[in-house]
């Protein structure tokens, strides 16, 4: 009667296998590695022939490497050693970076998990550790919103006054009031002709009529809410996609850049130290230039001869040959207010569309006027150096702020280009609310103290179910081992961030496990105690302690939960493992000691007693 | 081995005025702390900024603390974290002084200082915006543990015990709290979390008696309210002892080797489980019986068939 049929036992043996495997990436440890990735927004690294060049360039030093890994964003070598590590990071440095002063890529020190091929192919990779255990720096930003809508209305009032002069719309002043903008009217005539302009030209501004006096019209316009949602979400990806760009120039090897609830953003920074300089990068701007490009015969020439012509500079287009560019600066990223990819209404070619302000428009409009037919270059300005994202022939006279360059591009370059151009600017003003820098000793001494608290309360444990339930408590012990082993191996499965809470919630929620194992103990015993033979003590131990079990694992689950999504941070990494905990220790706590138990007694057919420690009758006494 | 050999129920109900009295005025005494002492937040909840350095060699405090007041720092509070050789600097968010900087200046002045250069360990900042959410996202927490807790032991067993349990459980978070108003430790995040994994942990206590009073209610038909519940804690306490043992040995492990981040988070948690069991145990009970717990709400009284004889 005490037997699981085999399909139950395979599949615990399974599961336990199972386990077993994903936390085995654990025990390896770590080993020194470099990584390679593009220095530059506007470097896309092949990762495919960055390899092969890694490979070679090491071959020709003559340094040995572990293995090459690659990834969407960057390529990793191991080695044996840190002498070796170093050796080969100047070695890659220098096949990369000919020119020390102008880096392309970003070449840094870096560990990669020590385990074997197998395992990292089956996506079995070691937890992740938060950076409270391997030090660091975090950061959460705040998006300015309100600045960003001020921003926005401010250009908005800008393109109503050209409106209203383009359409021959007298006005009596335009201004922006707090969150409105507000037009002044002498007649309802004029008013009627502004709205019909501003509906015609944008569904972004919903219009109302407010009236101060006969001769004092107004027409107040504010942005649709679904405009002011599509500004906000328009803002923190912006944001996210130009802090990505400065965070790869501090080299970090695996930076955490993600949204956290509407306006906020988060940044971690495993093994950086220097604070000073992190906070220094991500507040920087880069900037966003247009200028005329020198089409004079033979000037590109005699440039690249080393005689630069006076007033231009030299320039290297984005994946293109080099460019003559006029110092004069025609326009800067501040005139720009949107870029977004897109196709040619006519042709259907990929193209991007650039919005500019309306001051931007206007001197967008005689500069094209006068170089029609001429070429013009769009600059990215970062670090000090510049580099020409593109450089488009202007074919026609460009009025109203609407610019849209295409031809020979792909749709991906469409949106690379686009990308770009709004990287050059933060679209809202964020400022950090919340530091946390961990040096990496206090990493290290956490990762001890969290796995000496586990280890010496499992062992305290162990051995007391051992001696109070005899070979019940060995079995207890491994049921509770087994629990230890599935939570391992499911954190490291998830790549959850294992944080000192969550180690903590490991240990209490190993602590709160063997409760499941006293129960049906307890509950054999007691049957014992009422006279039961000892298979059917068994069986109605495991029964009606498993109703128990559950209602008890149910209400520590709901407190886990209520953990899990109120909490942040700290709180957050410590349900995680709470919760996930309480799933392990009913599978490990009722499955596989049953299953042990079953080996044990569930063959035999008669069994004098049981090794569950003394059990005491009262009538015995 | 067999810790426990009782041989009949012990009458635990009988005393069940005492045991609610006591508990009554261990929870009006937590209040009075929590009311005029306060609970000693950390820079999570308070906003500010927290650096914690090492030194070579044992520091003095007062040379630290003299100089960061000479550069214009106000309510600074330094003190050692652990050993002499680490030191705990925090300050609070002032409104006149750009707070981002505040850790590169603290460790800009400890190093202009005359004693050997520290390492640093750790810089927490918190801007006035996160500690008020913070606060409010736990007494959310505390709300949804508190409905979800009733309402599934309410679907499970009953509304009087789900009743009973959470008016026990949650006069544990405030005895917890009445601690740490009372000594002043640091409330902090960690700590909250403990508390909040405690009280569904000892619901769990209840949760385990009030299952075997429904058995009991099942099984023993001639006993009253009151000793089906003393059976039901009569069978169950070797149990209580051993699991509570357990975990709290487990507890004890991270007190004794954890360190100083999680000294408060196990002390919380050692707190919780000893007054955890007692009123779980010895308050939820009787409060159960005082709501009117019967025998009829757990057993279906079968309808008899009426046939009639003839």
């Amino acid at each position: 009667m005490n037997r699981y049929p085999l399909w139950k036992n395979l599949m615990i043996g399974l599961v336990l296998l199972w386990g077993l495997i994903y936390t085995l990436p654990n025990f390896y440890g770590e080993v020194p590695a470099v990584q390679l990735s593009s220095a530059k927004a506007t470097l896309r690294l092949d990762t495919a022939a960055a390899s092969d060049r890694v490979a070679n360039a090491l071959k020709d030093a003559g340094i040995e490497h572990d293995g090459i890994f690659s990834d969407a964003g960057s390529v990793r070598a191991r080695f044996a050693s840190t002498d070796i590590q170093l050796r080969a990071k100047d070695v890659i440095e220098r096949a990369f970076n000919p020119d020390a002063e102008d880096p392309s890529y970003v070449v840094a020190l870096n560990l990669l998990p020590a385990s074997p091929a197998w395992l990292t192919a089956i996506h079995a990779l070691p937890m992740y550790l938060g950076l409270d255990l391997r030090g660091g720096v975090h950061f959460l930003l705040e998006v300015d919103m309100p600045g960003a809508l001020t921003k926005r209305l401010d250009s908005t009032t800008g393109d109503l006054r050209t409106l209203m002069r383009d359409k021959n719309v007298r006005h009596a002043g335009i201004s922006r009031e707090g969150n409105t903008v507000v037009i002044r009217f002498r007649d309802a005539a004029q008013r009627d002709a502004g709205r019909r302009a501003i509906q015609d030209s944008s569904n972004d501004l919903q219009l109302s009529e407010r009236d101060a006096g006969a001769d004092d019209l107004r027409l107040v316009a504010t942005l649709t809410p679904q405009a002011q949602q599509t500004m906000r979400d328009f803002a923190i990806k912006q944001n996210i996609t130009t802090l990505h760009n400065r965070i790869n120039e501090l080299g970090v090897a695996e930076p955490v850049i993600q949204q956290q609830g509407a306006d906020r953003i988060v940044v971690q920074l495993p093994g950086v130290q220097d604070v000073a300089k992190a906070k220094d990068i991500l507040g920087r701007t880069a900037t966003l230039e247009v200028r005329m490009v020198d089409d004079t015969p033979g000037a590109l020439e005699a440039a690249l001869g080393g005689s630069i012509p006076f007033g231009t500079e030299l320039y290297s287009e984005r994946g293109g040959g080099p460019l003559l560019v006029r110092k004069q600066v025609v326009l800067t990223g501040d005139r720009l207010t949107d870029a977004q990819p897109g196709f040619d209404g006519q042709t259907n070619e990929p193209a991007v569309h650039l919005t500019l302000d309306a001051a931007g428009a206007r001197i967008f409009r005689d500069v094209t006027r006068e170089s029609v037919g001429k070429r013009m270059a769009i600059l990215l300005i970062e670090k000090g150096k510049g580099e020409v994202v593109t450089a488009p022939v202007i074919r026609t006279e460009i009025g109203g702020g609407r610019v849209q360059i295409s031809g020979r591009m792909t749709t991906t370059e469409a949106n690379d280009v686009a990308l770009l151009l709004r990287a050059g600017s933060l679209a809202a003003p964020m400022e950090i609310i919340e530091e946390r820098t961990v040096g990496p000793s206090l990493g290290a001494d956490n990762i001890s103290k969290g796995f000496h608290s586990t280890l010496w309360g499992f062992i305290a444990i162990a051995v007391f179910m051992c001696l109070y339930y005899a070979l019940f408590g060995i079995v207890s012990s491994i049921a509770l081992a087994a629990n230890l082993l599935l939570l391992v191996a499911l954190l490291s499965l998830l790549q959850a961030t294992l944080t000192l809470p969550g180690i903590a919630a490991m240990a209490l929620t190993l602590g709160m496990a063997i409760d499941a194992n006293v129960l049906i103990n307890e509950r054999i015993r007691e049957e014992l105690r009422n006279g039961s033979s000892p298979q059917a003590a068994i069986a109605a131990g495991y029964e009606r302690a498993w109703n128990t079990i559950l209602d008890s694992n149910v209400t520590s689950l709901i407190a886990g939960i209520a953990l899990l999504v109120f909490g942040s941070g700290p709180v957050r990494g410590f349900a995680v493992v709470h919760c996930l905990g309480i799933l392990t220790s009913m599978f490990s706590a009722i499955l596989v000691s049953r299953m042990l138990i079953n080996f044990i007694y569930g063959r035999r057919r008669k069994i004098d007693s049981l090794s569950i420690g003394q059990v005491w009758k009262p009538d015995s006494n | 081995m067999e810790f426990f050999r009782i041989k009949k129920d012990i009458p635990f109900m009988r005393h069940s005025l005492v045991f609610n009295a006591i508990s009554f005025a261990t929870f009006l005494l937590a209040v009075f702390f929590i009311a005029t002492r306060g609970l000693h937040l950390s820079v999570e909840f308070t906003g500010g900024t927290l650096v914690e350095v090492t030194y070579a060699e044992a520091q003095q405090l007062e040379p630290i603390r003299s100089a960061l007041a000479a550069d214009g720092n106000t309510d600074i509070l330094v003190q050692h974290f652990g050993s002499a050789r680490d030191v705990l600097i925090r300050l609070p968010n002032r409104d006149d002084v750009d707070s981002n900087g505040i850790a590169d200046r603290v460790m800009a002045t400890l190093h202009k200082m005359d004693t050997p250069a520290p390492e640093l360990r750790r810089v927490e900042f918190v801007g006035p915006q996160v500690g008020k959410e913070l606060a409010s996202d736990g007494a959310m927490a505390l709300l949804l543990v508190i409905i979800g807790i009733v309402v599934y032991l309410a679907l499970r067993f009953e509304w009087r015990l789900g009743v009973a349990t959470i008016i026990a459980n949650l006069h544990d978070v405030i005895i917890i709290l009445g601690f740490f108003a009372f000594f002043q430790w640091e409330f902090s995040l960690a700590v909250l979390a403990a508390t909040l994994a405690v009280l569904g942990y000892s619901v769990n206590e209840s949760v385990v008696i009030f299952d075997r009073v429904r058995e009991t209610f099942r099984k023993k038909r001639g006993y009253t309210t009151e000793q089906v519940v003393d059976h039901a804690i009569t069978s169950t306490i070797s149990r209580t002892v051993i699991t509570h043992g357990s975990t709290q040995m487990m507890v004890l492990s991270m007190l004794i080797f954890g360190g100083e981040t999680l000294f408060y988070f196990s002390l919380a948690l050692t707190i919780g489980i000893c007054f955890g069991i007692y009123s779980s145990v010895l308050v939820a009970s009787p409060l159960a019986i005082w709501l009117g717990m019967k025998r009829e709400q757990f057993v279906k009284v079968k309808k008899e068939k009426e046939e009639a004889v003839v």
